[in-house]
């Protein structure tokens, strides 16, 4: 029988989750790494035992942990991500230039074909590359070099490449990146150009809302048999694309607000979709204390809320921007976890849902694996 | 023989459990304990100091014999009680609430 497997960052540890194809029992293992933020936890799909994680502190800066045997065992590896040439400057919360500083790892993303092939997205925001398992890390330099890198500004939580989207099929060398706040990327040709794609994105709080550069995407998820259809959670608005990021169109619909971080896509349904409504952007909670999330089957615009299994008062967690993730599976588990510690899972498409870890650290991100 | 006491998280990152006992010759320094730490145990590389700029990290400070090195010049010969392992050498995760 498959498996799965969860892998939870959280703020003080990682953790590992696992249950069988009927995920009804969850096994709980963990604090790996305790006391640390875990900003991100990730497996290959060429070899699902080896799992890469983020570890970091306000003391000791950034440790990458690599695991060969499903996250029981870990070994630190490379944590030096050096800018490439000369860093420069991008703008400050004054308006003024500020040289590029690395703080963090928040995403890691391996490629599909080579367990030691890996990409990191970092704080300040540049995209890091490693061939090596993880021992020595290189910055794809085209990002933050393509013209308007000097221009990009750091939002509340810091200047985050957060979201690394890799369409290994027919575009074998495209590469999605989403930063805080300066918007999403693309390149074509594996990571040495890129180009800002953030036409039909509109934004209240900068100057000029349909500015080329400056959007704050909070997250974006592509289904794998669709590699040009993007979706979007944006600080406001939930958005798609569907000529690989050329063109963004608004698919909030009847949503109860359009504030959210997390998105994801169906394994199985290319136009089925999930996200999280959050109040607003000085709210991070949900609507009227109830924790819902929403599910569209029409790629947008028609969402209706799943809410079976989930606290439907006095609920004030948040859901962060990694923190969703889905199996594999038939029917297609769906996983989410809270700023409260709460991890919950659905073994049916999202119809109900069960808590399967109540008191964790707050999460920062979930990644299911599916086992064979 | 110098004795460094480094912080918990740091500890279990180098994969020992109680103080560290490091060889080093004279002059015994801020910056040739660190690149003694460094290089006995890899993994805290760019922990306790930029690995680049060697500059110490904000929130982490350097203790001996009752005074607080931290803003010293880090090739500053250290006191006679660390260099001859009588006092240690702590490297400190600065307090911090929450």
């Amino acid at each position: 029988m498959s498996q799965v497997r969860l892998l939870v960052g959280t703020r003080k540890g990682g953790f590992v989750l696992t249950a069988d194809g009927r995920r009804k029992e969850w096994t709980v293992s963990g604090p790996h790494f305790g006391g640390w933020e875990i900003y991100h936890m990730k497996g290959s799909a060429a070899d699902p035992n080896r799992v890469y994680a983020s570890q970091s502190s306000g003391w000791f800066g950034q440790v990458v942990q690599r695991s060969d045997d499903g996250g029981q065992t870990w070994n630190p590896v490379g944590n030096q991500f050096v800018y490439a040439g000369t860093p420069g400057t991008h703008e400050w919360y004054d308006g003024k230039p500020h040289p590029w500083e690395f703080k963090r790892v928040w995403h890691l993303e391996p490629s599909a074909g080579d367990p030691d092939d890996v990409y990191a997205g970092v704080e300040d925001a540049a995209i890091f590359r490693s061939r090596d398992g993880g021992k020595t890390w290189a910055e794809l330099p085209g990002l933050r070099g393509h013209g308007t890198g000097s221009h990009w500004r750091p939002g509340a939580g810091g200047m985050c490449l957060h979201s690394i989207v890799l369409d290994g099929g027919s575009n074998g060398g495209r590469i999605y990146t989403a930063i805080s706040a300066a918007g999403c990327f693309r390149s074509d040709d594996g990571g040495t150009s890129w180009k800002p794609i953030n036409r039909g994105l509109h934004s209240q709080y900068i100057p000029d809302p349909d500015a080329e550069i400056g959007h704050c995407v909070h997250h974006i998820a592509l289904h794998p048999a669709r590699p040009s259809t993007l979706f979007m959670q944006k600080h406001w608005d939930v958005m798609r694309s569907d000529d690989a990021g050329d063109h963004w169109t608004e698919v909030s619909g009847n949503l109860p607000t359009d504030f959210g971080f997390v998105i994801d896509v169906h394994a199985h349904e290319p136009e089925t979709i999930y996200v999280v409504p959050i109040k607003s952007d000085s709210e991070h909670y949900p609507p009227e204390g109830r924790l819902r999330v929403y599910r569209s089957r029409s790629g947008g615009n028609d969402w209706e809320a799943l809410s079976r299994g989930l606290p439907q008062q006095h609920c004030y967690v948040d859901v962060l921007r990694d923190a969703m993730s889905v199996d594999r599976l038939e029917p297609c588990g769906v996983y989410f976890g809270t700023t409260g510690g709460q991890v919950y899972a659905s073994a049916d498409a999202g119809d109900s849902w069960t808590a399967v870890a109540h008191d964790l650290p707050g999460v920062l991100s979930v990644e299911a694996q599916t086992l064979p | 023989m110098v004795q460094i006491i480094l912080p918990a998280h740091l500890r279990t990152l180098a994969g020992v459990s109680g103080e560290v006992w490091l060889e080093l010759a004279p002059p015994v320094t801020v910056a040739a304990i660190l690149d003694a730490v460094e290089a006995r145990f890899p993994p805290l590389l760019g922990t306790i100091r930029d690995a680049q700029s060697r500059k110490r990290r904000p929130f982490v400070r350097f203790y001996a014999c009752e005074e607080d090195l931290s803003h010293d010049d880090p090739d500053t010969p250290l006191p006679a009680a660390v260099a001859e392992g009588r006092e240690p050498f702590w490297i400190i995760g600065a307090i911090a609430g929450g």
